[in-house]
């Protein structure tokens, strides 16, 4: 399938380039039904792999990259089902989430985010995902988890870890504090800064120029150099699903939801 | 060495500018949630706007509670 257009997301093939575009209101959070698409993209990469050398991660949305999971979804299933049935189902949940962002991690072809404003929890990890991160001069990181009672659970820890280091990761986490752009190109996360709006033209930009090198040795490259941490990654989803059965969870959603905050992403 | 008033001038300016509004219509002493009738998201972006401009780093945390221009510039002298 060389196109799609989803509720969440749609995706183009185009003269080997791949564009993945998320377009789910407000600032595409990641609930079941963006799930079920990005799987069905990662079950197209399979085929789209074989025709295409780069592949673009972007949003369409004001807002920004995306805002994570989606928490009012997550709240309404511990409504409906109470904390048991919750704790009892994240696991496959979890492990579908890992099955696409490990996915995308090992894809034989370069990979990119194109990134703007929010670039939180969920979302941050699915950038992490990338080879590399261009960013426009207002995008924001942060892994605001722990205000929830929860550590991240899409793989950011490990893949924060094996880009940076584990200082990046104690600040992010340990403060949930979120921080610019300027300052993620400071500590390498970021590949490039561009302007506002900007992130976009300049991933074509990058995308087209890898088009000049052969793609299986790229690929070879990248093997070598970008190990998924899967031992980690288990590990994180066994950590995620132990502190999921606090009531600590519950509450910390249940704040969020009904804030009326005007900063109701601070801890 | 910039004075706590050049820095909250300075805010007063590019809050008027970024979110359009006139800038007599902004005081020091305003909410700037209820001034600028900024939501959470548009509030990251004012945060953004502030550090790329004075190039400093402002930590969420210490702007919690924060909602009047005058201490937001004295937050962000703190750290020039």
């Amino acid at each position: 399938m060389k196109q799609f257009r989803g509720q969440t997301l749609s995706w183009e093939l185009q003269n080997g380039i791949i564009e993945l575009s998320l377009h789910r209101a407000p600032c595409n959070e990641i609930g079941s039904l963006t799930l079920e698409e990005l799987e069905k993209f990662v079950l197209a990469l399979d085929d789209l792999n074989h025709e295409s050398h780069a592949l673009i991660i972007h949003s369409v949305m004001k807002p920004g990259f995306c805002a994570g999971a989606d928490l009012r979804e997550l709240y309404g299933w511990f409504q409906q089902h109470g904390r048991a049935e919750v704790v009892k189902n994240a696991r496959p949940y979890l492990e579908r989430i890992h099955g696409v962002m490990n996915a995308i991690d090992a894809a034989p072809l370069t990979t990119i985010a194109a990134v703007h404003g929010v670039t939180f929890g969920g979302g941050f990890e699915l950038a992490l995902t990338c080879d590399l991160i261009i960013a426009d001069k207002m995008a924001r990181f942060c892994f605001p988890e722990l205000r929830l009672g929860l550590i991240p659970g899409y793989g950011g820890i490990p893949r924060l870890k094996r880009d940076l280091g584990n200082a990046v990761v104690r600040d992010l986490l340990l403060t949930g504090r979120s921080f610019n752009t300027t300052k993620a190109h400071q500590i390498g996360l970021v590949s490039q800064v561009v302007g506002e709006g900007e992130a976009l033209r300049a991933a074509r930009a990058m995308a087209t120029q890898l088009a000049k090198f052969d793609r299986i040795t790229a690929a070879t490259a990248k093997r070598f150099i970008k190990p998924v941490l899967h031992e980690e990654l288990r590990r994180e989803i066994d950590l995620f699903c132990e502190l999921l059965t606090r009531p600590e969870v519950e509450a910390g959603l249940k704040k969020f939801v009904e804030s009326t905050d005007a900063q109701p992403y601070l801890p | 060495m910039e004075t706590v008033e050049k820095t909250l001038d300075e805010i007063l300016d590019l809050a008027a500018t970024h979110f359009k509004v006139p800038r007599s219509k902004l005081s020091p002493d305003d909410d700037f949630f209820k001034t600028l009738g900024i939501d959470s998201l548009q509030t990251l972006d004012l945060l953004t706007k502030l550090e790329n401009h004075f190039r400093v780093e402002l930590p969420d945390y210490e702007l919690q509670g924060v909602t009047d221009f005058r201490t937001l510039a004295g937050k962000i002298q703190a750290r020039l």
